[in-house]
């Protein structure tokens, strides 16, 4: 053992980007060879790709892996996760510096690949286990048990383009689940199923590293799945590492990094009549049970009223989890053209779980009423001075609940021994 | 677990897979179940099923037993003259689907190359399979018409199997440059139907190559040409007689596709996921 089930050093992968033209037409490389060789034969050599533009989507990344290291691969859209998964799991080369894998590699970064609607379950279930590189015997030898964890057991010889999209994906997970390699590369594969599936996922997940000691790279937008499963963080930004460190100092930083890039956001433009201009919370992240402050300013291009000014929240499964009432008692908004209305306050005391939620408006004026969704995202940690361990994401329920109480312990009609329980603090 | 057993992986610019052909072999129960894949889907909800294997080249054969044997009334040597096109038709037939099959078959594969890893080679060869079963099915169409006409193939046939054999390998090697040439230049989509109709004139199909003397060393460098002449060879009594140097010619144009192929396969395979 000792040396590290996965290096990677100097690690790149390059793309071209062509505009204007689609890619690779064979016209444009008849054209491009033939402008090539007149241009070698007149004795000038510009680049004959003028179209082109280089993109590096990593860049000069190293890491090392050690064995049973679960590795939470983090970062916005287009940071360079999945390409570097890509490169991991051989499916492209990289363009340049080299990663060197030690063990079996099997990678997941799409949940059901392969599967054939017009095959049965069971027909897809060795398609797909072959696919992901077990061999025949192996997923006879899982096969009840694969079958059992998908809860497909009546509809095994139905062709599986008559499933549920549910069924469908439980399928598919439970032969993924059932993979034993040394390494596993997971792309975002449990933002799929429904709630219960997903936590049925994430414990199969934990047991198979906890118990079997399985080294695993996983990507994931739920920061919550990150935070549960992950000892070790690599954020990535603009296809190189910019940090890499325990789960909790990862988060934290990938969550300045969006905050920092939400509030770089242009105004927003919410119909005809209004534009947002402004739309902050602080602190981010916020504690549970802490004050959030935040802001909201709408400017108004033309006279206008508004009647109903909610905030909404939603959590990660995309459920409604609280709205926040902003209307004033029996009056609304008037706004003349070129106003700007501000709301300064806080939201007292959140009593969410830790997780993170998408916080949009509901708005309604004179004119028209909308719902708008996404527009900013807030993070909740759990509290700071709680003496106690605190409970894994998936038994917390969705809100969280103070508590306060007195114990004590009676023999007949004395008492024993009072129990002070401490203050919640706020 | 022992250190030795651990199987080490680097992953570079421009790096040989040194592991490829050995894992090729690893993945072979892949290949199997992609193979199974095509067949069992191929006549998923059709009514008529596997006889559609039978219905095109039935036609085929009383067409061209019309125009060729009929209308241009050409010799058909020591056997009838649709069992003459049937000998050729059926060479062709395996040719033109393990072709267009594998010319296909990576980017009717789109969704597994971008996903998961496994030697690509395994897609088009996956995909000769199911050449094979409609070929097997015509098969029938021959014996049903050998007994009609009471025409008993002699000991020749045994060597039926090389020239299934050459016909697989020519499709696989025209297959290999045109699967790899279509991932980047999707103009090879529509050059594929074009190439087997020109082909299927350019190659002794309707008509036994003993009418055209002259020509038989040029035209041995189709390598369908040399294939189609020995299975009639084969099953029909030795009738034409091979010409060994035409036979070699044929053969060897067929290893220049099928290596060169297999070569600028494995020169583009790298680039696949990211070009598909």
């Amino acid at each position: 053992m000792g040396q590290p089930v996965i290096s990677v050093a100097s690690l790149g992968k390059r793309y071209h980007l062509s505009h204007q033209k689609q890619q690779g037409t064979l016209r444009d490389s008849l054209m491009d060879g033939t402008r090539g060789f007149f241009k070698k034969i007149s004795g000038r050599s510009e680049s004959i790709n003028s179209g082109m533009e280089e993109f590096w989507a990593l860049r000069d990344v190293s890491f090392e892996i050690n064995q049973g290291d679960v590795v939470g691969i983090i970062g916005r859209n287009g940071a360079g996760k999945s390409t570097l998964l890509k490169v991991l799991s051989r499916i492209t080369e990289p363009t340049a510096g080299r990663a060197t894998i030690r063990g079996r590699i099997a990678s997941l970064l799409e949940v059901g690949t392969g599967f054939h609607p017009e095959l049965s379950g069971r027909e897809n279930i060795f398609l797909n286990g072959a696919i992901l590189g077990m061999s025949r015997v192996e997923i006879q030898r899982k096969f009840d048990e694969i079958v059992a964890f998908a809860e497909v057991e009546r509809f095994l010889d139905t062709q599986v383009k008559h499933y549920s999209s549910g069924m469908y994906v439980r399928l598919a997970f439970a032969v993924a689940a059932h993979l034993e390699p040394e390494i596993l590369i997971l792309d975002e594969v449990l933002a799929v199923g429904d709630a219960d599936f997903q936590r049925k996922c994430l414990r199969k997940m934990n047991d198979v590293t906890k118990k079997e000691g399985r080294t695993i790279l996983f990507v994931s937008h739920q920061l919550t799945s990150i935070q549960q499963l992950c000892n070790r963080v690599i954020l990535l930004k603009k296809g190189r590492i910019t940090h890499d460190t325990d789960t909790v100092a990862g988060l934290a930083a990938y969550q300045a990094q969006s905050s920092a890039f939400v509030d770089a956001q242009p105004a927003v433009n919410l119909g005809p009549e209004l534009t947002l201009e402004s739309f902050e919370f602080s602190p981010l992240p916020v504690r549970v049970f802490a004050d959030l402050n935040f802001v909201l300013q709408l400017s108004a291009q033309t006279d206008c009223r508004i009647h109903d000014l909610c905030l909404l929240l939603y959590n990660e499964l995309g459920q409604r989890v609280a709205i926040a009432d902003l209307r004033q008692a029996a009056q609304s908004y008037a706004l003349g053209a070129g106003q700007t209305l501000s709301l300064h306050g806080l939201l007292q005391r959140i009593s969410l779980v830790p997780g993170n939620y998408s916080v949009g408006f509901y708005l309604r004026t004179n004119t028209h009423m909308n719902d708008h969704h996404g527009l900013r995202s807030i993070t909740v940690h759990a509290a700071e001075n709680n003496q106690l361990m605190s409970y894994a994401a998936e038994h917390l329920g969705s809100v969280a609940l103070e508590p306060k109480f007195e114990v004590t312990v009676q023999n007949g009609g004395e008492i024993i021994t009072p129990i002070k329980h401490p203050e919640s603090t706020a | 677990m022992p250190t030795d057993e651990i199987p080490e992986l680097v992953l570079e610019a421009g790096r040989a897979n040194r592991h490829y052909w050995g894992d090729l072999w690893r993945y072979r129960e892949l290949l199997g179940f992609l193979a199974l894949r095509d067949i069992k889907v191929r006549y998923k909800q059709t009514t008529l099923g596997i006889l559609w294997a039978l219905i095109q080249p039935a036609v085929t054969l009383a067409v061209f037993t019309f125009v060729f044997g009929k209308l241009a009334s050409l010799p058909s040597g020591n056997a009838p003259y649709p069992l003459l096109v049937l000998a050729g038709l059926l060479p062709w037939q395996l040719f033109s689907a393990a072709f267009s099959n594998a010319s296909g078959s990576l980017v009717a594969n789109t969704h597994l190359i971008s996903k998961i890893y496994f030697p690509r080679l395994i897609v088009p060869l996956s995909s000769i399979a199911v050449a094979l079963i409609d070929f097997v099915v015509v098969l029938v169409l021959l014996v049903i018409l050998c007994a009609w006409w009471r025409f008993v193939p002699d000991w020749r046939i045994i060597f039926l199997p090389l020239f299934i054999f050459l016909a697989l390998l020519t499709g696989l090697g025209t297959g290999l440059w045109l699967t790899a040439l279509t991932v980047k230049y999707r103009d090879f989509r529509f050059v594929v139907p074009f190439l087997l109709q020109v082909g299927l004139f350019l190659s002794p199909v309707g008509f036994s190559s003993t009418n055209l003397p002259n020509w038989r060393l040029l035209y041995s460098l189709n390598p369908m040409a040399g294939v189609i002449d020995g299975f009639r060879w084969c099953l029909l009594h030795g009738e034409p007689t091979l010409n060994p140097a035409n036979l070699a010619i044929s053969i060897g144009m067929m290893f220049v596709l099928l290596f060169s192929g297999l070569w600028y396969f494995r020169q583009t395979e790298r680039t696949f996921a990211d070009l598909i």
